[in-house]
């Protein structure tokens, strides 16, 4: 199947590597995504999208690849493809078109990421509130999350790990230091 | 005397016939605005923090859009911070419903990226099988408890729950937790069986048949249920498809699409079971498609327990775990005495596993679909992306395309008929 796709598309498509039983195809130009997508539902028939998911390689150009999980009821196969983007770019085109499930996914990845879909029929965020000014999954993201400046509504506050009883913060006192009752030996 | 004839038609009516010549301004005046209803995000029937944006003419929903992200905790931003192992609680609370399934099926995946999916011990396979098939009767019974309730059938819920509990009980002396099981660990589980429980799971599995059989008359030929339920929220075998439902959602569209017989893992290929699908596609199918799941995972139950290597005392000594020192924890009096064990125990716990780079997706039939995870792994003990497919999130998707047309009291039967769970949708 994976030849197959590839043979669809010389020059495009590269061959597929293997890992674990499961084949993964590289897609050169992130532009012509959809179109290998269309065609591998329509003609080797993958008519499911089982998960859409991104990566940040944070500090390697291109930054983003941008992972397609395909199964085809029909026969049982899984067939995985992946187009990198470029992070001046950030956008490649929608495949909502060829399978309905995408538009949440994609929403997602341009929710957590970043990345745009160009041709999304509602681009908009799905699990960060409207509004948010960071994509979380970023690896430059911290994990303890960054304060915004919404008020009331809609905030964040890094979460509560200095100040704990049981935290020493790096460079802070130990919780000798930190604790009142404690004695110095004798 | 000349008669006049007056004609008085009902408004209805006149309203029709005004709105027939009217322009666009005028017909607004005529009919009214439509309305928009917010549903959720706490609403009983939206099970958790799911909201819906329903407009609506008149009773008849014109436009759904639900709002997803209320209980969003960043799952795949943690699991990026932590060892393969350090996450595995983390499991527990996607589908809350279901925690031993979760356990087991990201236990597989990680698995499946350092290449021993294939070494398990036989007897750890069949553990993991009787855990996943607890749980979906579990979840099964949860949701349909739920759903019966969500249209007036309380008692139903009353049923199912006492059923539930035994299964708390079961996972309580199975892993020491009723809800945040955890059970697994990367190449085995905690720990073996303890003593007895197989004769308590095999008690059980005799008392719930009696329950399903009992809610299963309190509803199949209901006529208020099958009202409520039959020809409502119909999805089609194309749509399921295209939206990427999966579990007794699209099997209730008649795709027999299960990943425990598409793509068999663990002991599932050894195993007999049916996979239950429906005809039309409504509620009222998945209902029957979920009653149905549950009697088969009495079935596969029976045939795990009658099988599982070493018997229920495990005589003869049957591994639970993989033997590699670099994959499982060491037994606890090996590594207060022996220096190797020590090592091991050392390294597996602040540096975690040695997965290999690669990538992987692996996915596994949970009771509400199939929950896959793609980890992307460049070598380590910890995933550098760990991207969860949560089956509640897709199969929530298709609602847009599903509640138009409906009443609004249509929108309770068909949200139960899902049986989705936000914790797992948001992660």
């Amino acid at each position: 199947m994976a030849v197959r796709l590839q043979e669809a598309f010389p020059g495009l498509v590269s061959a597929p590597t293997e890992f674990r039983g499961e084949a993964t195809l590289k897609v050169a130009d992130a532009d012509r995504i959809a179109e290998v997508c269309a065609h591998a539902k329509q003609a080797l028939g993958f008519d499911m999208l089982l998960d859409l998911s991104s990566v940040d390689n944070y500090g390697a150009d291109p930054r983003w690849t941008v992972v397609y999980e395909l199964y085809g009821i029909g026969h049982g196969v899984h067939l995985r493809l992946k187009a990198d983007v470029s992070e001046e770019k950030s956008e490649l085109p929608t495949v909502s078109t060829v399978w309905r499930t995408a538009d949440w996914h994609e929403r997602e990845a341009y929710d957590m990421m970043g990345i745009r879909f160009a041709g999304h029929p509602d681009l908009r965020r799905i699990l960060m509130w409207e509004g948010y000014p960071y994509f979380p999954l970023r690896k430059d993201f911290p994990l303890a999350g960054k304060p915004t400046e919404l008020p009331d509504t809609a905030f964040t506050r890094t979460a509560p790990l200095e100040g704990g009883p049981f935290v020493t913060m790096a460079g802070g006192k130990d919780s000798m230091a930190r604790e009142p009752r404690a004695r110095t030996p004798e | 005397m000349a008669t006049q004839t007056i004609e008085f038609r009902d408004t209805a009516a006149r309203s029709a016939e005004a709105a027939a010549s009217a322009s666009p301004e005028e017909l607004r005046d005529i009919q009214g605005d439509k309305l928009v209803l917010n549903m959720g995000p706490s609403h009983p029937s939206t099970h958790g923090v799911l909201r819906i944006i329903i407009e609506m003419d008149g009773e008849t929903i014109t436009r759904a859009v639900p709002d997803i992200g209320y209980l969003h905790r960043g799952d795949e931003k943690i699991a990026e911070n932590m060892t393969y192992t350090q996450f595995i609680p983390y499991t527990d609370r996607l589908d809350y419903l279901a925690p031993l399934a979760n356990n087991v099926a990201y236990a597989l995946a990680v698995e499946k990226l350092m290449g021993i999916d294939q070494k398990l011990p036989l007897r750890c396979q069949y553990i993991r099988v009787i855990c996943c098939e607890l749980a979906r009767i579990s979840a099964h019974l949860l949701g349909l408890g739920a759903f019966a309730m969500d249209v007036g059938a309380l008692t139903v819920f009353l049923h199912t729950f006492t059923e539930r509990e035994k299964i708390y009980n079961l996972c309580e002396s199975l892993t020491g937790a009723r809800f945040t099981t955890s059970y697994t660990r990367i190449g085995g589980v905690t720990r073996d069986l303890p003593p007895g429980w197989v004769d308590q799971v095999r008690k059980f599995l005799d008392e719930v048949v009696v329950n399903i059989a009992e809610s299963e008359t309190l509803l199949t030929r209901n006529r208020i249920w099958v009202d409520r339920t039959k020809d409502v929220g119909v999805i089609s075998r194309e749509m399921a498809i295209d939206h990427g439902l999966t579990g007794p959602n699209l099997r209730g569209s008649g795709v027999d699409y299960d990943v425990r017989k598409a793509s068999p893992y663990l002991v599932y290929k050894d195993l007999e079971f049916d996979i239950p699908v429906g005809s039309v596609g409504d509620c009222y199918d998945r209902y029957l498609v979920r009653m149905e799941e549950m009697r088969q995972s009495v079935r596969i139950l029976h045939q795990c327990l009658d099988k599982l290597p070493g018997g229920a005392d495990n005589r003869s000594k049957e591994p639970v775990n993989i033997a590699d020192g670099k994959t499982v924890l060491p037994a606890k009096d090996k590594v207060l005495t022996s220096m190797e064990e020590l090592i091991h125990q050392f390294m597996l716990v602040t540096q975690g596993v040695d997965a290999p780079p690669g990538e992987i997706y692996f996915g596994a039939e949970n009771p509400k679909g199939e929950l896959g995870f793609y980890i992307d792994s460049r070598g380590g003990g910890t995933p550098h992306r760990l991207k969860i497919r949560a089956p509640s999130f897709v199969n929530l998707s298709i609602l847009p395309a599903v509640l138009p047309g409906h009443l609004m009291s249509d929108v309770v039967a068909i949200l139960g008929s899902f049986d989705f769970v936000m914790g797992e949708c948001d992660r």
